[in-house]
């Protein structure tokens, strides 16, 4: 076994425990931070697909901004009520979710056989100046609906949460 | 080299968890983070995909899905304040008053 398919299936491992413990802990807070987890585990994958300055952004935005706004919104609503669970939901739920991996998973898995990731790319690839340039470039409608969106969440914010 | 596939199964897997997440919780707010678990999954599906066929593309696709991500964070947790502010409660089965 190659060092890096060793290493991905170390994060592999730590990535799917952390998901588990994202969903499967009773204090919010826990599920966050297990989150937090998962996002770097997630992270440091994108690294090992050369996407550096993406890992980069899902640090500083996903782990830093997104997940303190949701540990400062748990932390201020405090919600510490028992969840009355049912079985039925749990059943149906697990049910319907493990029939969607092994789904997905089948799809995925035969297609290609275990050919390695293919295309041969030069060493900016994934570079922030490669990418900044495709994004001002090819993208440059999609940038400004996403800034107008973003102002969009910003006002109707404030608008619900003043209300 | 890792093969495509195996990345691919395993957002396949961590998407899945998402899924059960938001069908078996009832804490609006852990809800919201198996969404955002998602996403994540997708984002991984994006990156292999976009490194397997040698186009950035893909790449700038994430950039975009984080975006779409913060808004639907922030948009989602004000709801959640306000809706907290009129029930003390965090329940989804208790926000029924548009059910028949």
């Amino acid at each position: 076994m190659s060092i890096e398919l060793l290493i991905f299936f170390i994060l592999a491992v730590f990535l799917i425990a952390s998901s588990l413990l994202v969903i499967f802990q009773r204090n919010p807070v826990h599920s966050a931070l297990a989150l937090v987890a998962a996002l770097f585990i997630m992270a440091v994958l994108f690294l090992t697909q050369e996407a550096p300055m993406v890992a980069v952004l899902q640090i500083f935005v996903y782990a830093g901004a997104i997940m303190v706004l949701f540990l400062f919104v748990i932390m201020l609503l405090n919600p510490s009520m028992p969840e009355k669970g049912h079985w039925i939901w749990w059943g149906s739920g697990s049910l319907g979710a493990a029939l969607l991996a092994v789904e997905l998973i089948s799809l995925f898995l035969p297609v290609h056989g275990t050919k390695p990731l293919g295309a041969e790319v030069g060493e900016n690839f994934g570079s922030p100046k490669l990418l900044a340039e495709i994004l001002f470039k090819e993208f440059v409608l999609p940038f400004e609906i996403a800034s107008i969106l973003l102002l969009v969440a910003l006002i109707g914010a404030v608008v619900l949460a003043k209300r | 080299m890792v093969p495509l596939n195996y990345y691919l199964a395993l957002s396949a897997f961590v998407f899945a968890i998402g899924v059960i997440g938001v069908i078996i919780r009832r804490n609006l707010i852990v809800i919201l983070l198996s969404l955002e678990l998602m996403l994540n999954a997708v984002n991984l599906t994006f990156i292999a995909i976009s490194r397997s066929l040698g186009s950035m593309d893909g790449q700038v696709i994430v950039f975009f899905v984080m975006t779409v991500a913060a808004a639907e964070a922030v948009v989602g947790l004000a709801i959640i304040i306000s809706l907290f502010r009129k029930r003390q409660s965090l329940d989804p089965q208790e926000m029924q008053l548009l059910r028949w």
